[in-house]
């Protein structure tokens, strides 16, 4: 009974991760992080200015326990970007402070060559996704 | 699972990860809970980043978010004892 259960958490999380070009698995929301780690990710994105879906993994444990069996990683934040795994926090921090983000996220290209003014208080549109899992 | 119930310190850390993988040198803080290593091994060389953080997951299992509450990484991969930087 459980275990259709698990397969309904493991196929939401699957079809999250392949319908949103970036979606981040985090603890709590973009708006109220629940954890270090998430707000920082959070932060990264923002200022980064792409869109971004989020999960909030919380309400259930199975969440957790089905997103990183699927990725093969035991902590969260998880961000995905065209449903590739790309990595926690740390990955994410040092991915940013070395502008492979910004190239894996496609917003450095925007600007035909002209250096992109930092969008720095830009104001952020993520979406959240319901969490209907 | 956990090899002790007893809160997990950076020595500990430190240790598990160098007999864990094969040449590395790890630098650990924390505060039981929290940890930040700073790992550099030959194993690393040649990996992506995802892969070389898993490594060092791998050392711990099922304690990381658990006896080990959170565990940040950054790797480096050193080369190897036998191959001479010149």
């Amino acid at each position: 009974m459980s275990d259709d259960q698990t397969t309904q958490i493991r196929e939401a999380i699957q079809s999250a991760i392949s319908e949103n070009p970036v979606i981040l698995f985090m603890k709590g929301t973009p708006d109220q992080p629940m954890c270090g780690f998430s707000a920082r990710t959070v932060a990264i994105l923002q200022s980064v200015g792409t869109p971004f879906a989020a999960v909030n993994i919380l309400p259930d444990p199975r969440i957790r326990q089905e997103l990183s069996t699927l990725s093969n990683w035991p902590t969260i934040p998880q961000l995905f970007i065209d449903g590739e795994f790309v990595g926690g926090c740390d990955i994410v921090t040092e991915m940013y402070e070395s502008g492979e983000l910004q190239t894996a996220l496609g917003v450095e290209d925007a600007n035909d060559g002209e250096p992109a003014p930092e969008p720095a208080a830009q104001e952020p549109a993520p979406l959240t996704i319901e969490n209907r899992l | 699972m956990a090899a002790t119930d007893a809160p997990a310190t950076p020595e500990e850390l430190k240790q598990r990860i160098e007999t864990g993988i094969p040449g590395a040198t790890a630098t650990v803080t924390g505060d039981g809970h929290h940890f930040n290593a700073v790992v550099s091994a030959p194993a690393f060389q040649g990996l992506s980043r995802i892969a070389q953080h898993r490594l060092v997951y791998d050392v711990f299992g099922a304690e990381v978010g658990d006896r080990i509450h959170a565990l940040s990484i950054q790797t480096k991969a050193k080369a190897s004892e036998t191959e001479n930087i010149a």
